[in-house]
């Protein structure tokens, strides 16, 4: 998966001299995504020393920070088109994007904290330059998720789109932007939305600052190994 | 103000459009993980059809352990 994300930004910097705006959709029926692999992530660290844990996903983790900065600071207009789950890695992929637009049934949450970590691939840092930071202390130190109504009024959405309309929705809106002067699109992104990249550093040293802790790893166990309807998650 | 019969009623019609199964089917006592052959990520999809038709909030942890449809009418008229 991170090696298609690698591709992907590797192409989108070729595309970018064509293009004038990106749209980032899942076709996934579950939504557009619930985040990063827990199990992958459990799986691999199993049988490893902290020390050799946290070498490996802190390596991990600045490749994965190469890849939404890439998106974040590309000169195009990106727009996440988000459906349903929208969860952890998966709202973090969309707040690299300029514009988040939202199918009406789609929900966010950064469910981190429930398993004794936070968020590891940008998201406090790109949620505080977005939203109140009232709103990311409710969202990350409740776990809850929010639907689109709740999260557009608080500024994280910029638009709802009915069921099964956010595809169409989007590409109306790419085609707006697609208007403008691409130089002048690019310099007014780069002046609106700077990339954290002191907060973003930062972010990876406390994510494995806490990944060497036993009790997430504990928790991590408990979570993969429940594959009843209700996952564990305090 | 709605009674709690009155919730029930509504997510039982909301739950049965929703998943496609016949309203008839299900009952305020019923187990909806199991009736309704879903798991917590599409139990969310439930949630946020009923927050959008009740106007309301429903954090995730207070519907946490919650699995019949009685219990979360109750939730519901917490917040309405």
């Amino acid at each position: 998966m991170l090696e298609d994300l690698e591709q992907f930004v590797a192409a989108l910097k070729s595309a970018e001299a064509k293009a004038a705006a990106l749209i980032i959709y899942s076709q996934q029926e579950a939504g557009f995504s619930a985040g990063a692999d827990l199990r992958e992530l459990y799986v691999g660290s199993a049988g490893l020393t902290a020390a050799q844990r946290v070498s490996g996903v802190r390596k991990f983790l600045e490749r994965i920070h190469g890849v939404l900065n890439a998106i974040d600071g590309s000169p195009l207009t990106t727009i996440a088109a988000v459906h349903g789950v929208t969860f952890g890695g998966g709202l973090e992929l969309a707040l690299a994007c300029d514009l988040i637009i939202a199918d009406k049934m789609a929900r966010f949450c950064f469910p981190e904290l429930r398993l004794g970590l936070i968020p590891g691939f940008g998201g406090i840092p790109r949620l505080r330059r977005d939203v109140g930071n009232a709103v990311v202390r409710d969202l990350l130190l409740t776990g809850r998720s929010i639907n689109a109504t709740k999260a557009m009024s608080v500024g994280l959405v910029s638009q709802v789109a009915a069921e099964g309309e956010v595809l169409r929705v989007a590409r109306a809106t790419a085609a707006q932007a697609g208007k403008f002067d691409r130089t002048t699109s690019a310099v007014a992104k780069r002046f609106l939305k700077p990339i954290p990249h002191e907060e973003l550093r930062k972010e990876i040293d406390l994510f494995c600052e806490l990944l060497a802790r036993p009790e997430v790893m504990e928790g991590l166990r408990k979570f993969v190994e429940n594959t009843g309807a209700h996952p564990y998650l305090p | 103000m709605k009674t709690l019969e009155q919730t029930t009623d509504e997510i039982l019609g909301l739950a049965a459009q929703h998943f496609k199964v016949p309203r008839e089917e299900l009952a305020p006592s019923d187990d909806f993980y199991k009736k309704l052959k879903i798991d917590s990520l599409r139990a969310l999809e439930l949630i946020t059809r009923l927050e959008h038709h009740f106007g309301i909030e429903l954090p995730d942890y207070e519907v946490q352990g919650v699995t019949d449809f009685r219990t979360l009418a109750s939730r519901i008229q917490a917040r309405l």
